[in-house]
């Protein structure tokens, strides 16, 4: 597999791994790369004997193969006191990172593959949510989403309706906020960093960040890593692994709001890697 | 009261609570941050098993590692129908032999799980070629078995501790990029293993439809 050409995702930034997995030797958009971790704790990251930029930010270390415009994302909810970070290590999928994506996004599908757990066969209608596209940071949101959970976290008792916004800020990050059961107005996240190996092959970088007194750190972790590996499977299944991204075609795939979304704001971007070319047969 | 060292992606650990849920056994989770902490490489849990793996059971003060060894321990103190682990002495002999290929052959399949998803260095053709010679020989073994009229591992009437310590990893063979397409006994089995009484699930198996 051979480095993407295309510009979009090659100037992006891109999460590769916490401080601790350094160094690590892994592939970024087709490409090879080694990050080394000098002793001074300083981590340097080459595309074969090319140095990239690193930022080492929200607990992950992140690269750019090309040169990207904007800055990495911000996420304020780090900087506050009183959260808790958990970092979930790397889990590789065999599937596109778009289908990652679409599917962290996806609230219909909790009552199925999170069973009794995110959802529940007896409460799977999903109520009708905004979504925009802010024009200003350029980000996809979905608001007002709402979902019956009968155990919504780690330290849930018993069922509730959760309130949800997801925040999708660049092609391949997505984060959740969920009502804190703990602060009063305050958001808890979830989020995915996914480093696309290859189009069709990612390593998945996900984090929780909580206002949490009772969970253990490895509760939180446990419990994140239950729901993604339900996940997994499920995505390693869809076919095909690339996503279709043009309009004509939308009809011929399940797509709910924000996934509908998420690809106008990839196709605007004019984004190539990851989807499947105009004229497959699907 | 039993302690479990357990985590949850883990299908030698998935063995252990599964079982306890066939037979009603109440226990205590001690979850290990093996992905991505490596706990169970740190001195504390070294110390409660030099070996660094998981599970281990913790009964009142009686340390057991494997999950093996786990389940006829388990069978023979709490399952009080003798039914999982049978006193008859062939029966114990072709138990231990298929306990024997559930930590052993099997685990290729479990290397291949952690290669794919954990990105563990294992070489990847070779524990998957070892993976399906292991499940050519256990569907062949429960097509055999089918013949006979019977739907388990050893014996006929009743599942014992062999299917419990052979499932998951069979179970779980996709996420390490195995099919079991092929294997249509196997298939059959593990619909079987779901409608147990008791069965739970696990990320990667999912219950009966």
């Amino acid at each position: 597999m051979t480095r993407s050409t295309d510009p979009v995702v090659l100037d992006d930034w891109h999460a590769i791994g916490r401080i601790e997995d350094m160094p690590r030797s892994t592939r970024l958009l087709g490409q090879e790369i080694t990050a080394l971790r000098g002793a001074d704790g300083r981590v340097r990251v080459f595309a074969e004997t090319q140095e990239r930029p690193v930022q080492i930010r929200y607990g992950h270390v992140w690269t750019t193969l090309g040169e990207p415009a904007l800055d990495l994302i911000e996420m304020p909810e780090f900087d506050e006191p009183g959260r808790r970070l958990v970092t979930c290590g790397i889990v590789t999928v065999r599937t596109s990172p778009l289908r990652i994506v679409e599917n962290f996004l996806d609230l219909a599908h909790f009552p199925y593959v999170h069973t009794e757990i995110l959802g529940t066969d007896a409460r799977s209608e999903v109520e009708t949510y905004r979504v925009e596209h802010r024009r200003d940071e350029d980000e996809i949101w979905a608001l007002d989403c709402r979902f019956f959970q009968p155990q919504a976290s780690q330290s849930a008792a018993g069922g509730q309706m959760s309130e949800y916004m997801y925040r999708v800020p660049a092609p391949f990050i997505t984060i959740l906020y969920k009502t804190c059961p703990v602060v009063d107005g305050a958001w808890d996240l979830i989020g995915l960093f996914i480093q696309p190996l290859d189009e069709v092959t990612c390593d998945v970088h996900s984090f929780v960040l909580v206002f949490d007194e009772t969970s253990t750190n490895i509760d939180l972790l446990h419990f994140q890593q239950l729901i993604f590996l339900q996940d997994r499977p499920i995505l390693e299944n869809q076919v095909p692994a690339l996503v279709p991204l043009d309009p004509g075609r939308e009809y011929a795939i399940r797509a709910d709001a924000s996934s509908m979304a998420y690809r106008r704001w990839l196709r605007e971007k004019g984004l190539r890697f990851g989807t499947l070319p105009e004229g497959v047969a699907l | 009261m039993i302690r479990l060292h357990d985590y949850v992606l883990s299908g030698s650990c998935y063995k252990v609570r599964l079982f306890m849920s066939l037979i009603g056994l109440d226990y205590a989770p001690v979850p290990i941050d093996y992905f991505p902490g490596r706990e169970q490489r740190g001195a504390a849990f070294l110390a409660i098993n030099p070996l660094g793996q998981l599970p281990v059971l913790d009964d009142d003060g009686f340390v057991l590692r494997d999950a093996q060894a786990i389940l006829v321990y388990l069978a023979g103190k709490y399952d009080h129908t003798r039914t999982w682990y049978p006193e008859d002495p062939a029966a114990q002999g072709a138990i231990a032999m298929w306990l024997s290929f559930a930590g052993g052959e099997i685990m290729n399949a479990s290397a291949a799980r952690l290669h794919d998803m954990l990105n563990y260095d294992f070489d990847i053709d070779r524990v998957r070629r070892a993976a399906h010679d292991a499940l050519r020989i256990l569907d062949d073994h429960l097509t055999d078995q089918e013949i006979r009229g019977a739907d388990w591992i050893v014996g006929g009437a009743h599942p014992s501790i062999a299917d419990i310590a052979c499932f998951p990893y069979v179970a779980l063979a996709g996420d390490g990029g195995i099919t079991i397409e092929d294997y249509g006994a196997i298939q059959r089995w593990i619909e079987r293993v779901k409608q147990l009484p008791g069965f739970i699930d696990m990320p990667g198996i999912h219950p009966a439809s």
